[in-house]
């Protein structure tokens, strides 16, 4: 996986992660997302268009940043989800937990 | 085949005659006058009659398993040991032992004791060293469970072995068990557990060759093999899986009834509000508690559901503040006095650790008269507390099962309702320690009694969503056969009661009741015989009779845990030194029902000779004392045992070579 990161105003975030996003890879990711919250921005959107591959791993990943952004007074949201991705959270039952927007811009406007 | 055809018959033969044996007990053979031991019989051997056709429905499928494909290529495991207070020794051996396995893999130590001698040791030999983070500071720790999640988050094998600390592996372990996930919906593969220190005579019932053998492989044969918490090798994602499964679950159930309470507290809150501006702020929270309540009722995801309901309440205070600040600050030193706000209704369960959502304190909360701007802190707190992103849990996903005290079964469970499979390895590649005094024993087996039926009583296995029928019926078996305690205390007592008193619990000793009884004993023991396939299961039958305070302590306990919400107490089990004087204290229930067994014996021998009573029932109830004797004379067996000694030595070289 590689992290693309963009920080479009001082209290928000985006994130890309590219490729497969599984164990391996979700150590990575929350420390990123750990290191933009920390640093002030507390609005994080996870952009998954190019991710090829979640598994119950990263997702794990993505509820402990979930977390910290909440505790931070922020939010995390997912957007442009993909097939596979879109299976992992109806299997784990995820998509009734977070809401899967259609693109960052959604996600950022929603709530 | 043909063996699985001779036992499937016996399975059968023994059902009918079973069940033609306790009908005819149940219509034609209460003896009604008696009934105050008559009813407790008949329900005792109702109660057996069940448990021999759980057991015969088990061995219906038993099965063994042809050996595995060789592990898939290039997967990467991670080896957890997992300790708390074993001695630094102990745990490095099998450190050692683990460092040697063949197949490739990580190494690390879970110490929750954390330990410098440990890490120490544990870096010296190479392995890996992981204690709890911060996070687990002053948070539930949820005992084995909590540690292997701590370490879940710290690694990131897509395979795990769980050893316990003296659980010394062979090196074949995970050349022999990994090739079972060639098969992706495989989760788990559980191999024995043996022990060591044990004589051949295993005077406490350690060694568990029925269970590790015949009943798993039968559990096997519905997909329900069993995880036994050590020496098995489990697959990270699907664990995962079910972590975020129970996250989600917890999440919308909290976050439900945190709404729920805060809309009552709310509500009485409003009734003292004199000020219209607050009396406005609360109408304002109490219509988005109500907002909140119908969008997760509608299936809303909770996320956005929570996140908009605390930016709402964010601006509602901040009008405030804009309003009227002194009386904010006067409120806030009233608050300051009262100090409550914070102090939330989420209580502890000690033993287990969870984090419950405490529903008594939760009504006494909303029952309190609380002044407007406090209600609505104690409101934002709370729903804050169970949001998404629980910050009442150390780590918001939990992958391994924190119901129980015993987190094995429960996991598992879990894992066969989401549609995973199990797999029973049958092969020794783990050798432990078990316990050498009568003390320890019995305070083992009463915490997995008591966490079997905690998850009977918390998630009753025939009505989960997700399981079989066989399933259920395998889970079931297993926490029925801890209930034996009560049925063991009416067939101590009902001979007991014939001899002193001459009071039969059966109509009469006649043809009617050898003619039926009788086979139906035999075709149980015989089925008995056939499933275990020679191994030794005498000392295992004993004990389940024998320890039957344990048992019923088990039942009562789990159930004021469960329903009631008390702690489960191991604290209340007698200290004894470990050479086990004074330990007879532990087994005098047993003790008792020795002597009483003795004397009504011998007053039933004095009253057929004098004629009071006759012959014939005199004699089956001197056979039925005798039997219970030999099965309670376990008990001075395991009080005598002075713990294993090298020289009676002779099983484990043997069944190592």
């Amino acid at each position: 996986m590689n992290l693309e990161r963009e920080l479009p105003t001082p209290t928000t975030a985006v994130l890309r992660p590219r490729g497969r996003l599984t164990m391996a890879a979700a150590t990575t990711l929350k420390t990123a997302i750990d290191g933009t919250v920390a640093d002030g921005h507390h609005l994080v959107v996870v952009d998954l268009g190019e991710t090829e591959f979640l598994d119950s791993s990263g997702l794990g990943a993505l509820v402990g940043g979930l977390r910290v952004a909440r505790a931070a007074g922020g939010d995390l949201r997912l957007a442009r989800v993909g097939t596979q991705v879109r299976t992992v959270l109806e299997l784990t039952t995820m998509d009734r937990v977070l809401t899967p927007h259609v693109t960052v811009d959604d996600a950022f406007a929603a709530g | 085949m043909g063996r699985q055809l001779l036992l499937r018959v016996i399975v059968v033969v023994t059902a009918i005659l079973g069940v033609n044996y306790v009908a005819w007990r149940w219509l034609e053979s209460v003896n009604w006058s008696a009934w105050w031991i008559a009813i407790p019989l008949v329900i005792a051997e109702t109660y057996s009659l069940v448990d021999v056709l759980l057991f015969g429905t088990t061995m219906w499928k038993a099965k063994t398993r042809p050996a595995p494909p060789p592990p898939p290529p290039g997967v990467t495991v991670d080896v957890f040991i997992t300790t708390y207070d074993e001695p630094v020794e102990l745990v490095a051996r099998t450190v050692e032992a683990a460092l040697a396995i063949r197949h490739p893999h990580s190494t690390w130590v879970l110490d929750d004791g954390s330990r410098p001698a440990m890490r120490a040791a544990a870096e010296a030999l190479g392995a890996g060293y992981i204690e709890r983070t911060i996070d687990w500071a002053d948070r539930p720790r949820h005992a084995k469970a909590g540690n292997l999640n701590n370490a879940l988050f710290q690694t990131e094998g897509e395979f795990f072995l769980v050893l316990d600390a003296d659980q010394v592996p062979e090196p074949e372990i995970l050349d022999n068990t990994l090739g079972y996930f060639v098969d992706d919906a495989v989760a788990l593969v559980q191999t024995p557990q043996y022990f060591t220190n044990v004589s051949e005579a295993d005077p406490l019932g350690s060694q568990a060759p029925l269970f590790y053998g015949p009943i798993q492989q039968g559990k096997d044969g519905w997909n329900a093999a069993f995880f036994c918490g050590s020496n098995a090798v489990l697959r990270r994602d699907a664990l995962m899986q079910l972590g975020l499964v129970g996250y989600v679950r917890e999440t919308e159930r909290a976050v439900r009834e945190a709404l729920t309470t805060g809309r009552s507290l709310l509500h009485r809150a409003s009734k003292q509000a004199e000020d219209p501006r607050e009396a406005m702020a609360l109408r304002q929270v109490r219509k988005a508690v109500d907002g909140a309540l119908e969008r997760v009722a509608a299936g809303e995801p909770v996320a956005a559901v929570t996140y908009d309901f605390q930016r709402r309440l964010d601006e509602v205070s901040a009008s405030m503040v804009h309003a009227d600040l002194a009386a904010i600050r006067a409120d806030l030193a009233a608050l300051d006095l009262g100090g409550e706000v914070g102090a939330l209704p989420i209580a502890t369960d000690r033993e287990l650790g969870a984090t419950l959502v405490d529903e008594s304190a939760l009504a006494q909360l909303a029952a309190r008269e609380l002044s407007p701007l406090h209600a609505m802190a104690e409101v934002q707190a709370l729903v804050g507390a169970v949001d998404v992103g629980r910050s009442d849990e150390a780590i918001p996903v939990m992958p391994v099962a924190t119901v129980s005290v015993t987190e094995d079964m429960a996991t598992a469970m879990r894992l066969h309702a989401l549609g995973w499979r199990t797999v029973y390895h049958h092969e020794r590649l783990a050798y432990g320690l078990a316990p050498e005094d009568m003390a320890t024993m019995m305070t083992q087996r009463l915490r997995w009694a008591q966490g079997t039926l905690q998850v009977m009583l918390k998630e009753n296995p025939l009505v989960q969503k997700g399981l079989s029928v066989g399933q259920r019926l395998m889970y079931f078996s297993t926490m029925w056969s801890y209930l034996s305690g009560f049925a063991a205390v009416v067939y101590l007592a009902a001979p007991v009661i014939f001899l002193c008193f001459g009071v039969l619990p059966v109509t009469a000793w006649t043809v009617d009741f050898f003619i039926r009884f009788i086979p139906f004993f035999l075709a149980s023991q015989v089925l008995f015989l056939v499933a275990a396939q020679g191994v030794r299961t005498w000392r295992g039958q004993q004990y389940s009779l024998a320890l039957f305070p344990v048992w019923i302590k088990a039942v009562t306990t789990a159930a004021a845990n469960v329903w009631w919400g008390r702690p489960l107490g191991f604290a209340v089990t007698p200290k004894v030194r470990q050479d086990g004087a004074g330990a007879w204290r532990l087994v005098l229930p047993q003790l008792t029902a020795m002597v009483l067994l003795v004397v009504a014996a011998v007053i039933g021998v004095i009253r057929a000779s004098l004629g009071y009573s006759l012959w014939v029932g005199t004699v089956v109830n001197l056979a039925w004392v005798a039997y219970d004797l030999l099965v309670l004379s376990v008990i001075v067996q395991g009080l005598r045992y002075r713990g294993y000694t090298e020289s009676e030595e002779t099983t484990t070289h043997e069944s190592r070579a």
